[in-house]
């Protein structure tokens, strides 16, 4: 199963990650998590959350960069869900072998996050650490910037890139290709 | 009268009641009796500093009036609509089983059978003053037994009317009544009935608006018991009783936006006029029959109010009363009550009873009052406890000094809540609530919750208020939770006061004792029912969320914001304000939104 962990505070706002969840909602297999609408006092139902992760093979973090990281229910989920003894520490082998990536969105230009300036892979690290700590599988990241300067046409033809990610990812996983 | 003597008059009953109540009070005894011992003390039996006993009767019957207008306003049509069945089963069945029991009595005692029936019907009305008083003085309307106690005096009121006819009838004097005159009474009554119903509906509201807007207490207060003085002389001018037309006024009056502020400026005339009743009826009890024949007497006693108490208990067990209520609205009822004077003085008058019988029966109503307050006080004791099995030592008075740092006065709906979240968590409460039936519920789920008046600072006290961190009040009563605040602060300074508001204006009132830490009752349930339908209208769960958030935080400062606006202002303009604050609210909150959704998130 593909558990789709969505994380953005106002998708009725959205153009770029509304358009990419449109792309892949129909994908067999996936789950769509929306956690702003599940928790919206910040209160995660942790059994539930543990539970959806361990019937997983594949995870994907969807969110909107803002303030250079993920919105702040994303880090709240993963103090609150990834206990020792679950996902990690003395028997906390629930997550192991999975696989997980991060699909992201950002207001600015390539430009804004490279040269002297911390890159994406480097924003995004704490998932990756996150992931290696977990046993899991890190996979590279789907990314789109500059989608406030983008054309409702370059938005579809991004998604249509999402999801031939989100697909072949699966796919190559089954064959035992990664 | 002269006026030296009616002042002089009015030192003996006020010296009477400041000091009769207070001592009866305090050793647990209830108002009522204080007041009829007080009135014995100062009667002609006693003192004897005070005669002329039934012109002060007639004069302080006009408390029951006043008293029948302020339960009327406490209770909307609809509400008396609901509670036919119980006025029609209870007090019909109690009227007419107990007249037919006392008239049997009467026969075999050797009266005429005319004379018996007329004593028998006089003999079956209970006091409605004794019982409502008991009732409010205990906060015990709400209970099934009050509610109960309460349709079988509403239709006893209703009876009067036709039991007053038919005395004339039977009486010896040419009681035929002419059939022209009667259609013409009939005609009179229903067109003043629908005169205070329309009026009451379409008249009274404007005129009070103009009289609140004379900012004048004084005229306002004079205007309300105008209202109610003119009411009560129209309608017994068509021959209904001055009690049941003012509380047909009081109905009508239940949903006008000033309900409050009549209920503040009757209830100290209510209270005044009714203590002088019962300090009349204790007058007129008659100490030289008694002493005369005293087993003739005190056997009348007894019986009246074993017949009724078999009857009423009969009729509690019927209805479906709880057993540990089936006493207390007995015992609420059994005595007889102040229109068996009425109806006994007219029945003399119209000859249909002898004078010396009439003298013997209202001295057996008189003791038979007497006697309702003590077993009240017997019922306290003793009864609701054993029907909460609860150990003598764990009574109301001698609760064993709890330890828990927590106190939760009130276990109801709202109680309940707070008290689960407490005890789910591992803090031990004591709890204090005065309804037997909510107890015994919460009891039975292992909960030590315990009976009693907590605006009694020794019930607090014994229930551990002094060693206690926080009390937490949970009354629905708004005028009982701020007396509860009262005592606590003064007898209890160290107590930190946590307290249940029911809207904004109780809250105002708990705020200018000091009190900072309070819920109105209904504002988070509203918010989440608000934000639950804001999700339905195709809001985001954590948009809604954050609109009910905004909410709660402006509706916060809204509240300051009045607490500390001009607190002379009536309520009316004060709400009206608000009302135009909100739409302010909402309309900043709109452009908030707005020009978020303009820059952030996408």
């Amino acid at each position: 199963m593909i558990l789709l962990q969505l994380v953005h505070p106002h998708m009725d706002r959205s153009r770029a990650n509304r358009a990419m969840l449109d792309a892949i909602s129909d994908v067999p297999g996936l789950l769509v998590n929306d956690l702003y609408e599940h928790y919206p006092d910040f209160y995660i139902d942790r059994a539930r959350e543990q539970e959806l992760l361990c019937s997983a093979d594949l995870v994907i973090f969807q969110f909107p960069i803002y303030w250079y990281a993920a919105p702040a229910l994303l880090k709240q989920w993963q103090e609150m869900v990834l206990l020792s003894g679950f996902a990690h520490g003395k028997g906390g082998d629930a997550l192991q072998g999975k696989r997980l990536f991060t699909a992201v969105t950002t207001g600015q230009p390539f430009e804004s996050y490279s040269g002297s300036l911390s890159t994406i892979d480097e924003l995004l690290s704490p998932y990756c650490r996150t992931a290696i700590h977990c046993g899991m599988k890190y996979l590279p990241p789907f990314v789109v910037h500059n989608v406030d300067a983008m054309s409702d046409i370059d938005i579809v033809e991004q998604a249509k890139r999402y999801r031939e990610q989100v697909v072949t990812t699966y796919e190559q996983m089954h064959a035992g290709t990664l | 009268m002269d006026e030296y003597s009616i002042l002089a008059n009015a030192v003996i009953y006020l010296t009477a009641a400041v000091v009769a109540v207070p001592i009866s009070k305090h050793l647990g005894l209830g108002s009522v009796l204080g007041y009829l011992i007080g009135g014995v003390i100062i009667g002609p039996w006693g003192l004897g500093l005070i005669d002329n006993v039934e012109s002060i009767i007639h004069f302080a019957e006009f408390g029951v009036v006043l008293l029948m207008f302020l339960i009327g306003l406490e209770l909307h049509p609809k509400r008396l609509w609901e509670l036919k069945r119980p006025i029609l089963l209870l007090g019909g069945g109690q009227m007419i089983l107990t007249s037919i029991a006392i008239t049997a009595v009467g026969i075999l005692l050797g009266l005429s059978l005319q004379t018996a029936v007329i004593v028998a019907l006089a003999l079956s009305l209970s006091s409605t003053a004794i019982a409502l008083q008991s009732l409010t003085e205990k906060n015990l309307m709400a209970t099934h037994a009050g509610g109960s106690a309460f349709s079988v005096l509403l239709f006893q009121d209703i009876a009067v009317i036709p039991i007053l006819a038919l005395i004339t009838l039977l009486g010896v004097g040419d009681g035929i009544v002419d059939d022209g005159n009667t259609l013409f009474s009939v005609v009179k009554l229903v067109a003043v009935i629908a005169a205070i119903i329309i009026g009451g509906h379409y008249l009274t509201r404007p005129i009070f608006r103009i009289i609140a807007n004379t900012k004048l207490r004084e005229i306002f207060t004079a205007f309300a018991l105008l209202l109610v003085i003119a009411i009560a002389l129209l309608v017994e001018s068509v021959g209904l009783s001055m009690a049941m037309g003012s509380f047909l006024a009081g109905v009508l009056l239940a949903d006008s936006e000033f309900r409050h502020e009549l209920e503040a400026e009757i209830e100290p005339f209510k209270g005044l006029l009714l203590g002088l009743f019962f300090i009349a009826v204790g007058m007129s009890i008659d100490i030289g029959l008694l002493l005369q024949q005293p087993f003739v007497v005190l056997g009348l006693v007894v019986s009246l109010v074993v017949i009724k108490l078999a009857i009423l208990m009969l009729l509690a067990k019927r209805e479906g009363i709880p057993a540990s209520q089936q006493y207390l609205f007995s015992f609420m009822l059994c005595q007889g009550g102040e229109f068996a004077f009425v109806l006994f003085t007219l029945a003399i008058s119209e000859g249909a009873i002898e004078p010396g019988l009439a003298d013997l029966l209202v001295g057996v109503v008189a003791l038979s009052m007497l006697i309702t307050p003590l077993l009240l006080l017997f019922y306290d004791r003793y009864i609701s406890r054993q029907h909460l099995h609860l150990d003598d030592h764990m009574a109301t008075e001698e609760i064993t000094q709890q330890e828990h740092a927590v106190m939760i006065v009130g276990f109801g709906r709202f109680g309940r809540v707070v008290g689960r979240l407490l005890h789910a968590n591992g803090f031990p409460t004591t709890i204090l609530d005065h309804d037997p039936e909510q107890i015994a519920e919460a009891r039975r789920y292992g909960y030590e919750v315990f009976y009693g008046d907590s605006t009694r600072h020794d019930l607090l006290k014994a229930a551990g208020a002094d060693k206690a961190e926080l009390i937490i009040i949970c009354l629905d009563g708004p005028e009982m939770s701020l007396q509860v605040i009262e005592q606590i602060q003064k007898h209890f300074p160290h107590l930190k006061i946590l307290a249940r508001a029911y809207g904004m204006g109780h809250a105002f009132e708990m705020r200018k004792l000091g009190v900072t830490l309070i819920e109105r009752e209904l504002l988070e349930s509203g918010l989440a029912l608000g934000e639950t339908a804001l999700k339905n209208l195709g809001y985001g769960a954590y948009q809604a969320k954050q609109a009910a958030h905004l909410f709660r935080r402006h509706d916060r400062s809204l509240f300051e914001k009045l607490y500390s606006a001009d607190e002379k202002e009536k309520h009316v303009t004060i709400y009206r304000e608000a009302r135009e604050e909100i739409r302010q609210i909402l309309e900043a909150d709109e452009e908030e939104i707005k020009s978020k959704a303009s820059n952030d998130w996408r």
